[in-house]
């Protein structure tokens, strides 16, 4: 079937193409999707000019909610409202999915959720309630990535967990300090960060520090770096020095740079350091059951949705990333009426 | 319920001669027909789908749709008419004599020659058409409109703002799309060859739904020939 993909075709210019469709697996229309930093860097052409070269013109996006329009095996109902995962697997490998080097994920090795349909395999969609606000729900995929990190973070811990210190003051930041406080109810989250602004919103963890102003005495059991960018290397660095012996560095911040971190005292103390980025159908899944449980997530989630932006056209796409450009915190969440 | 009448009654005479109507030459490695069935077949929101083409290619169309179409239990060939209008007469008394049209039956009309139409412009149609009880689907004319009475000199340029190109679908409430027809005299019947004026004729409003400017028309040898080429630059 032919569909209508939006895609960038060079920084800040989007197109319309034409692609087609085969009607064997699961057809999605998208209803609210939400940009992410990743985007952000293609539209502003902030990734290298190779990479870009390589991947434009592709349709951004990799965080959304859509509604089942057709599904020949029956599985899904049509008017199903449905959370899209976009790493798409190879199934041959040995890798955990979201790391492995033949999994593809959208909006970055191909198309993302910009367009008039969307076909995915059914593996690749988690039925939500349809009382859950949708303008949260549009970033379930960023949520399950900080789910994710704190689950393979929980196999591994060995030592207490009674703080759990996040650094970032951003939506990863948050989102994860308020996944480890629904999940660790007992522990105390203790948030590092740059701006007062932004950390006053934390209202729910047990400690906020501004990064250059933390009483000497403070130590932690485990970190979160939720920072990224060219400011991780001093986020890494203290936490290595707030953090108990053994304890367990999460890392979920992107950097375009090298960043150099003290070996030494990660030697000294037998820290472990942890990457994480992206999520698997488990983590969506247990997103899904977590906010249905706990729907109070919502109100705090809701605090992150700082721009919403109807689009109807390709223009409207393209003030929507300008907007989300100069918002220093939160989502900008689209409504997807193209 | 809803209905879909896919007109495909036309012989396309602009074609260049071709002796095969527009919509059964092959778009990629399908007839345009069949690409414009299948954004049908997938909306769940239409009940029956009705497709109107010449007398003879009846069994051609049924043959396509066997071949290509896997989910075929909603689809329906009958005969177009000689023009337009009669070939949506044609559809709305099939739907009446086997489905019966009441006062809630909406039908959504379009080209069977324009296979890029969109998900969200049939949902649109729909929902304008429940509400309003007829739509037609626009894109803002870019082209400067230049009116000649004459064909000679210009009579008038009218503020561009205010004017649209229409596309398809055209979507209507079937009863008083059928009273409005009923109503015609046989001099308007003729001259009247789009539904959606029948409505403006009648002073019935008629709602605008946006279109896409990749909605297009396969009119001419030239159409087709970038349709395939867009769609061979996919498949590349």
């Amino acid at each position: 079937m032919i569909n209508i993909v939006y895609r960038l075709k060079s920084p800040k210019f989007f197109e319309e193409n034409i692609d087609e469709i085969e009607l064997d697996g699961v057809i999605v229309r998208p209803t609210y999707l939400s940009i992410c930093q990743a985007d952000q860097r293609y539209y502003q052409g902030s990734r290298p000019a190779e990479i870009l070269e390589e991947k434009l013109p592709m349709a951004l996006i990799h965080e959304g909610i859509g509604e089942v329009v057709y599904d020949g095996s029956g599985e899904f109902k049509s008017g199903d409202s449905v959370v899209m995962i976009p790493n798409t697997l190879d199934k041959k490998d040995v890798y955990s999915a979201n790391y492995s080097y033949g999994s593809k994920f959208r909006g970055s090795g191909f198309d993302g959720f910009t367009s008039d349909l969307i076909k995915l395999d059914s593996d690749r969609l988690v039925k939500i309630p349809d009382d859950f606000n949708p303008h949260v729900a549009a970033f379930i995929e960023l949520i399950s990535v900080a789910y994710q990190g704190i689950s393979k973070f929980n196999e591994i811990a060995t030592t207490p967990k009674e703080a759990l210190g996040v650094w970032g003051d951003g939506n990863l930041g948050f989102i994860t300090s308020l996944l480890l406080k629904d999940r660790f109810p007992d522990s105390k989250v203790i948030v590092f960060g740059k701006h007062s602004d932004n950390l006053s919103l934390f209202s729910f963890a047990d400690g906020i520090y501004q990064i250059h102003n933390v009483p000497e005495d403070l130590v932690i059991d485990h970190a979160f770096e939720c920072v990224g960018s060219s400011a991780s290397q001093s986020a890494i660095n203290q936490s290595i020095d707030l953090i108990n012996p053994q304890g367990i560095i999460n890392l979920f911040g992107v950097s375009e740079y090298p960043i150099p971190i003290n070996t030494r005292m990660v030697l000294e103390k037998g820290l472990t350091i942890q990457g994480n980025s992206r999520s698997e159908r488990e983590d969506f899944v247990g997103v899904v059951k977590t906010l249905k449980q706990n729907p109070k997530l919502f109100e705090y989630l809701e605090k992150l949705v700082t721009n919403i932006c109807e689009i109807n056209s390709l223009n409207d796409l393209k003030e929507s990333f300008d907007v989300d450009h100069i918002s220093n915190f939160g989502k900008t969440i689209l409504k997807w009426n193209k | 319920m809803i209905f879909a009448a896919i007109l495909a009654g036309g012989m396309g005479l602009r074609m260049g001669g071709c002796d095969t109507p527009k919509q059964f030459l092959n778009l990629g490695d399908k007839p345009v027909i069949v690409h414009t069935i299948e954004k049908f077949v997938i909306n769940d929101k239409i009940d029956k789908i009705v497709v109107l083409t010449p007398k003879n290619f009846i069994n051609h169309t049924i043959h396509l749709i066997d071949k290509y179409i896997s989910d075929k239990k909603d689809i329906i060939v009958i005969e177009g008419g000689e023009t337009r209008n009669d070939t949506l007469i044609n559809s709305i008394k099939y739907i009446d004599e086997n489905f019966g049209i009441d006062e809630d039956s909406i039908i959504v009309t379009h080209d069977s020659v324009r296979p890029f139409v969109t998900h969200r412009i049939i949902e649109d149609n729909i929902k304008a058409a429940k509400r309003y009880g007829a739509c037609d689907t626009v894109i803002p004319a870019t082209d400067t409109i230049v009116e000649s009475i004459n064909g000679a000199t210009i009579e008038s340029i009218p503020v561009r703002d205010y004017y649209y190109q229409g596309q398809t679908p055209q979507s209507f409430n079937i009863k008083k799309l059928f009273n409005l027809i009923s109503s015609l005299t046989e001099e308007e019947s003729i001259i009247l060859t789009d539904a959606c004026k029948i409505f403006t004729l009648k002073d019935e409003d008629v709602h605008l739904v946006d279109g896409e400017v990749t909605n297009i028309k396969i009119t001419y040898p030239y159409d087709l020939k970038l349709a395939n080429t867009i769609l061979e630059d996919i498949h590349d």
